[in-house]
């Protein structure tokens, strides 16, 4: 199947996306640099928080929530659901 | 996080020491990781009660050091805070660089969570970029084991070409080969053939240029390769590091020029140099990668699906909030309940012991005023507040400590965050909230977890607006004198009562963030900033350890506090209600002079003369109250709640005068000691005094509405 690009804030709960860009730029755009969010990083969407914002996110064997502002900054391929 | 004894407990308020001066004959050890990997239970195995705990030269960053023997040999191991890596621009993120790269320690050790490998490795390899004398300790073995993550420590340590150390410090497991390795490394220098990341063949050239520029101005001071890679993507923060600690600027004029002609040329073959840092840090991140799949076998994939169950029950949109709230109101519950018992025990203790003092004070013929100084003053104050705080403090902390380490604290900023954003705040305000539930300058202290300056603010300022441990003693006795008990008595009484102060508590979250709002639309005005929160995995408390921390660091600390100001604070309330002035006592006449405005805000002078007596400690406010209606000299108690509730009905209370009261209590200015905490935290007076009049004004206010209301009710 083939993959679209969306931003991080899009993948659906449950699925898999992996990082094709990263649209911040400088402490915002190192934070993530940190936390190992390179391009091809696999990302899972986990869960919302009850009120929709943030979502915690499984990166490289650690779970993080970031807001949803800074996870529209981050494009993914994603296959669509399996 | 950042939520550790050391921003809430006794060892915030210590005297600095000069953190960088070392013992010749001592080795020094440098102790990085990541934050929650346990790399304080590292520290505090290893080093046990020989700590000193200090503010970092000119930083509002604490951290600890401490001593110990091994092989009859000194080390001094310094504790640097806990970062993700060492090329952000957070004061923590400078300190372990800058101490790492520039102190010289004779080992770093890297601690990582066995659990979260992979993300660890990243620190791993930028400090292996800066020293080869490094001792991986890999902690939290116990838990790995549980998950089924198989870990091959002596291939990780021969991909490193560092020592790899596997332990449960929490068990003391494997500390013996740490101290060895740690000895090996510091005594011979043992690591020469440390794992060096190789990038993109044009940036190593690149490095490699600047090396032979810049390698004998260092003169083995630093690691040039290091420092070349920094030059390549210079920041003003490193810049400035590396002048002040070489002494001079090494970028001169010559070295700026090759640099930029090395990145013109970098350019040519497609890097621009913004991308540089993007390329650097994907190569570290890649091997990291790499050694990690080597390293690693994951025997059970989902091995977190425990983890990932819990996490959908506490953040699941009809169960999140809900579970929170019913939680931290069994957590009041069990204190309020519980505290009650050994709280009249003391009183009885105490107050069994003055009629001795009492006597013995007359037995030695000392003059009445000294008797009324010394034991109806300041022992009669001191013994009220450890009576009145210590029972629930010995149940609230220990509790409290339970679910920060369990892993439940950071959910709860994930639930409440999107509030916190909408208030244009930081979503750990939620945190430092909550620890100011238990105690409002550690809540101010805890403030530090918080990058962004404006948000900090906002943070302190606003921190004040939950109500702390001093404070429910009072609340809690309102709501039992004059709403719960006096309908239903017993069992239930308590579940009401618990269900009234969890609603006031709440009532007070809702006004921190409307404040938070109200300062970023006015005097702190800003977007959020972005934030990654890591939710940790959830690891069973060691009960005892708990225990003794919370008893020891944060009980006894903040009893300690509330005794040191409650003594000198006795003394003046007796003398105020002693010295007579025609026929009139100091005090009746404060209380006389604010009793018109008192009465405009539902109040009366009374009160609102004791919560300003009560400025070094709020526990002594109802004491002061009791005193002052019964016009004696000195400080009461009523061991009976109904008895008490008869004397503020005969002075004229009403419920309304309740309702009052507990608003008072939920806003007003924050208590001395964390005044002096925000003084110190903000540096500024002009932060103080907003953080002193912003709660006092809109409890004013409050108290006003909620006076005129029920005036205009009667009236009807």
């Amino acid at each position: 199947m083939d993959s679209d690009v969306i931003t991080l804030d899009k993948l659906p709960i449950g699925q898999i996306g992996y990082v094709e860009s990263l649209l911040s730029k400088g402490s915002e755009r190192r934070r993530m640099l940190d936390l190992g969010v390179v391009n091809n990083t696999k990302i899972e969407a986990l869960y919302r928080s009850p009120v929709g914002d943030p979502t915690a996110y499984f990166i490289r064997g650690a779970v993080i929530a970031l807001r949803n502002d800074d996870a529209k900054k981050i494009n993914v391929s994603y296959r669509g659901k399996f | 996080m950042g939520l550790t004894n050391k921003s809430t407990g006794s060892k915030v308020i210590s005297n600095d020491i000069d953190f960088l001066k070392f013992d010749k004959n001592s080795k020094v050890i440098a102790l990085a990781g990541n934050p929650n990997v346990g790399k304080s239970t590292v520290f505090n195995e290893l080093t046990g009660m020989n700590q000193h705990t200090g503010n970092w030269p000119g930083k509002t960053v604490t951290s600890a050091r401490g001593e110990y023997t091994f092989n009859n040999k000194n080390f001094t191991l310094v504790d640097i805070p806990g970062t993700y890596s060492l090329m952000s621009n957070s004061p923590e993120e400078e300190i372990a660089r800058d101490f790492i790269c520039f102190c010289n320690p004779d080992t770093t050790i890297v601690v990582m969570d066995a659990t979260c490998m992979e993300r660890n490795l990243n620190l791993v390899l930028q400090v292996l970029e800066v020293t080869s004398n490094v001792v991986v300790c890999v902690n939290l073995l116990d838990e790995a084991k549980k998950k089924k993550i198989n870990i091959d420590l002596n291939k990780l340590s021969c991909k490193l070409g560092v020592p790899v150390i596997g332990t449960s410090a929490r068990n003391r497991v494997g500390l013996k080969e740490l101290q060895q390795a740690i000895y090996d490394v510091s005594i011979h220098n043992s690591v020469d053939n440390s794992f060096k990341i190789k990038y993109d063949e044009n940036i190593e050239n690149a490095i490699n240029r600047i090396v032979e520029k810049i390698k004998d101005k260092l003169d083995d001071k630093i690691n040039p390769r290091f420092v070349s890679i920094k030059l390549l993507d210079l920041d003003d923060s490193m810049h400035k590091s590396l002048t002040e600690y070489l002494g001079f600027d090494i970028l001169d004029n010559d070295l700026d020029k090759e640099i930029n002609l090395i990145k013109k040329d970098l350019e040519k073959v497609g890097i621009k140099s913004h991308l540089l840092r993007d390329k650097i840090v994907t190569e570290i991140v890649r091997n990291s990668e790499k050694i990690y799949n080597e390293c690693v076998n994951i025997e059970n994939k989902k091995y977190n699906s425990r983890d990932r169950k819990i996490d959908k029950i506490l953040t699941s949109k009809t169960t999140g909030i809900p579970i929170m709230i019913i939680l931290f109101a069994f957590v009041f519950w069990l204190t309020i309940v519980g505290a009650n018992y050994p709280s009249e025990l003391l009183s009885n203790m105490f107050s069994y012991i003055e009629t001795k003092l009492l006597i013995l004070f007359n037995l030695i013929n000392a003059p009445n005023w000294l008797t009324g100084v010394l034991v109806l003053g300041m022992y009669k104050t001191v013994t009220w507040v450890i009576a009145v705080m210590l029972p629930p403090m010995a149940i609230f902390f220990p509790l409290f400590t339970l679910l920060e380490d369990s892993g439940f604290l950071p959910r709860i900023a994930f639930n409440l965050d999107k509030f916190f954003k909408k208030a244009n705040a930081h979503g750990k305000q939620a945190l430092t909230m909550i620890m100011g539930i238990g105690c409002n300058a550690c809540g101010v202290v805890g403030c530090r977890i918080i990058d962004s300056p404006r948000e900090r603010l906002i943070a302190i300022l606003t921190n004040n607006f939950v109500p702390c441990n001093g404070r429910y003693p009072t609340l809690i006795s309102i709501i039992t004198m004059f709403l719960s008990s006096a309908i239903i008595g017993g069992f239930m009484g308590s579940i009401i009562s618990t269900l009234l102060l969890t609603a006031l508590i709440l009532l007070g979250v809702i006004i921190t963030l409307f404040v938070s709002k109200l300062l970023s639309k006015t005097i702190l005005k800003g977007i959020p900033s972005s934030f990654a929160l890591e939710l940790p995995p959830y690891r069973k408390p060691q009960i005892g350890k708990v225990l003794v921390r919370s008893i020891f660091d944060r009980t006894l600390f903040v009893l300690g506090r509330a005794i040191a100001v409650a003594a000198p604070a006795g003394i003046i309330i007796w003398l105020m209600a002693n010295i007579n002035i025609s026929g009139s006592s100091l005090l009746s006449y404060c209380t006389n002079f604010l009793d018109p405005f008192g009465k405009i805000i539902g109040l009366d002078g009374v009160i609102i003369m004791a919560f300003i007596l009560g400025f070094p400690a709020n526990e002594i406010v109802i004491p002061i109250i009791i005193m002052s209606y019964m016009a004696t000299g000195n400080i009461m108690e009523l061991n009976n709640l109904s008895a008490l509730r008869e004397l503020l009905i005969n002075n004229g209370w009403t419920i309304t005068t309740a309702i009052c009261m507990m608003l008072f209590c939920l806003f007003h200015f924050p208590c001395g000691t964390t005044c002096l905490t925000i003084k110190k935290e903000t540096g500024s007076f002009k932060w103080t005094l907003i953080s002193f009049l912003l709660p006092t004004i809109i409890g004013i206010i409050l108290c006003f509405i909620v006076s005129m209301i029920s005036k205009i009710f009667i009236l009807i």
